[in-house]
């Protein structure tokens, strides 16, 4: 008994110092800044972090294979853009959304096949893909392009109550991210494809040993990241009704850092993506407490988030060890 | 028998392929914008475009320099951009530290003088960027951080850092003599080229006549191997990042110097990337191993050629990217293992020399 529980601790341990992490930073600010008690806050964290929240479950699902995907952000605003342009055009929603979401798979889809079939080193093909997005997106536009479609419009300033508790409230399209995250959590655990996921971070050349299917799971992981970008990239759009290419200027360094806190480890196969949600959340609360306390200027968030990053990778690498000596 | 050996060595040779896609990408100039070759002086020294390529091409050479003895190690270096914004804001703080103080009206700021002597700043410069190489170094030879993630944390906090520094702003440089590096002209050719040779050729000897170049070499192919070898892999590693930082600071004193400002936002963005594609298509290997410091040169010289071609061929600055991808693309493909093999398969058709190389 004593031992499953200890093997439990060291396979859950990273997942309960993130959550522990979180509460002590949420309940820091909450002595801190009384205002910060407030539900409201807590639900401005997934408002303000709809789209960050969507980009990292898909980085989850890349690091978990070993990979990375640095496209993630300029998929995201070129999605912003193109749908922007489309919508000034007349083109319908309807039309709109399955077009950028299509866009964004095959995008994925096609960085995926590169680094699968020529083999190269993931982050440098996405690091190509991330340029040629950026760069398409102000091909498309230069400038910021307002949506006034009523559609959009409605998706942004519809705001659902949050039951038990009075004036808190969440906006429609923050519910898009929890969602996508109860989906991807079956997912990665109760599917095929899921533990082949795994198997691949664990040890690429054993699972293709094993007869796995590592080439088609590879691409469409990578697929999968992109439509997530592109579903960001719509919520990021609905947020501002606008698109614009120099939106999430290094969302993607935000979303590793997420990722990274969440207790993945970059080395693959090991990791939650319940841990993703809760490294989203420690960067919201870094950037709620900073905007209460008003005269910290914004660049300590940075400083922040890459200190915080610093101890999780220590803390990662302890487990780690701690697993190996086990 | 005799000349087909020769090609064949040609085509071995790192510089190959990178001279080859410099000399298509003049080929390209020539025909579609001959004023590209034009070089006149101008107040006594060279102008033209091709004088702009070595010019604002020395600060990515310089990286990338430094990125090839990281790369041949078996890690990258992400922060390189950042350690770029934080030399440069220290330079801009050391030439006036009241820039960053909004209470200081503006007309004593926009002087021409310095609160600090210029040799002061520029080992300021170099001290912080070696100390930011340094960190990287210890966090991946010490630390056991993969090399990506370790300096991914000093790209996300070395932005903040230099605003921090900067307080904030972005600060313009009134000190004349600091405009010198970026500027300045020595026998009508840039002062920044110089630099480039200095570091390429120190370089060049700690890692060809002294036997660190083959540790490095060593570490990159099989670094447990080097260490049961007798040599110390760490510290092998920690050189190659603190090299790194190194050169990135000369970088940013530079790239601050031909822009009059430390702007911690946007100096030296992208470099990293811009660095780690010279040294890709320098040929040498992400996976680390055989290195040609002079190959990334060129690689980098093939860039910044690339995108001033772009620039006279009338390429808006924001499709460039998208150019630039497309070259990424092509690079990464010609590179790739598969294309590679193709190729063997192509020169060496009876296929009796080769299949030991990997």
């Amino acid at each position: 008994m004593a031992q499953r529980i200890r093997l439990s601790l060291l396979n859950h341990g990273p997942l309960l110092i993130t959550m522990l992490i979180f509460f002590v930073a949420y309940m820091l600010g909450g002595w801190m800044y009384p205002t910060m008690q407030k539900p409201q806050v807590f639900f401005n964290l997934f408002i303000n972090n709809s789209s960050l929240l969507i980009v990292a479950i898909g980085m989850t699902m890349v690091v978990l294979t070993r990979g990375i995907d640095l496209s993630v952000a300029s998929v995201l605003a070129l999605t912003t853009v193109a749908s922007a342009v489309l919508l000034k055009h007349g083109l319908p929603p309807a039309v709109v959304m399955p077009l950028m979401l299509l866009m964004g798979i095959t995008f994925g889809f096609i960085l995926g096949s590169i680094i699968h079939f020529f083999k190269v080193e993931p982050f440098i093909v996405t690091l190509m893909g991330s340029f040629f997005a950026r760069g398409m997106a102000y091909i498309i536009s230069l400038t910021s392009v307002t949506i006034n479609n009523d559609f959009y419009r409605f998706l942004a300033l519809t705001s659902i109550q949050i039951p038990f508790l009075p004036n808190a409230y969440v906006y429609l399209y923050a519910l898009v991210g929890p969602l996508l995250l109860l989906v991807t959590i079956y997912i990665a655990f109760f599917t095929r494809f899921g533990r082949t996921v795994y198997a691949i971070g664990n040890n690429e050349h054993s699972a293709a040993l094993m007869g796995l299917p590592v080439g088609r799971t590879k691409i469409i992981v990578y697929a999968f990241s992109g439509f997530c970008s592109a579903l960001a990239g719509i919520v990021f759009s609905i947020s501002l009704l606008s698109g614009y290419g120099q939106y999430a200027p290094s969302m993607e360094m935000d979303a590793i850092a997420s990722v990274v806190m969440g207790g993945i480890l970059l080395t693959g196969g090991v990791g939650n993506v319940i841990g993703t949600l809760f490294g989203v959340l420690i960067n919201g609360t870094i950037v709620s407490i900073l905007q209460f306390n008003g005269t910290l200027s914004s660049w300590w968030t940075r400083i922040g988030v890459g200190l915080l990053t610093l101890v999780f990778i220590g803390l990662q690498s302890l487990f780690y060890r701690g697993k190996k000596h086990a | 028998m005799n000349n087909n050996s020769f090609f064949r060595r040609l085509r071995k040779n790192q510089a190959f392929w990178p001279l080859i896609a410099l000399a298509l990408i003049l080929l390209f100039d020539a025909i579609y914008a001959p004023t590209f070759f034009k070089i006149g002086i101008l107040d006594g020294h060279l102008y033209g475009n091709l004088i702009d390529v070595i010019n604002d091409g020395a600060p990515l050479m310089l990286v990338a320099i430094g990125m090839t003895m990281v790369i041949a190690t078996g890690g990258v270096d992400l922060s390189v951009g950042a350690v770029i914004a934080i030399s440069a804001a220290m330079g801009a703080v050391l030439i006036n530290p009241a820039l960053g103080n909004q209470l200081i009206s503006n007309d004593i700021l926009t002087k021409d003088a310095t609160n600090t002597p210029l040799w002061l700043i520029v080992l300021a410069d170099l001290a912080a960027g070696t100390l930011c190489g340094l960190w990287n170094g210890i966090l991946v030879s010490r630390g056991r951080i993969q090399p990506m993630v370790a300096t991914l944390i000093l790209m996300v906090a070395g932005r903040g850092i230099a605003q921090l520094i900067t307080n904030g702003q972005i600060m313009t440089i009134y000190y004349t003599p600091y405009f010198y590096f970026g500027n300045g002209f020595i026998l009508g050719v840039p002062v920044s080229i110089y630099m480039v040779a200095i570091v390429f050729i120190l370089a060049w000897v700690l890692v060809r006549k002294t036997a660190i170049g083959l540790f490095v070499e060593s570490v990159g192919i099989n670094a447990k191997s080097t260490y049961y070898s007798g040599i110390s892999e760490q510290n092998v590693k920690l050189l190659a990042y603190t090299f790194c930082g190194f050169c990135s600071a000369i970088a940013g004193l530079i790239l601050s110097s031909y822009v009059h400002s430390a702007d911690a936002n946007n100096i030296g963005l992208f470099y990293e990337l811009d660095a780690i594609l010279s040294v890709v298509m320098g040929g040498t290997l992400m996976a680390g191993g055989r290195f040609s410091l002079f190959a990334s040169v060129i690689g980098a010289l093939v860039i910044w050629t690339f995108t001033i071609t772009m620039y006279t061929v009338g390429v808006p600055a924001n499709a460039l990217l998208a150019a630039k991808a497309v070259l990424v693309l092509i690079v990464i493909l010609l590179y790739s293992d598969y294309t590679q093999r193709l190729m063997n398969r192509f020169f060496e058709r009876r296929g009796a020399q080769h299949g030991a190389t990997h």
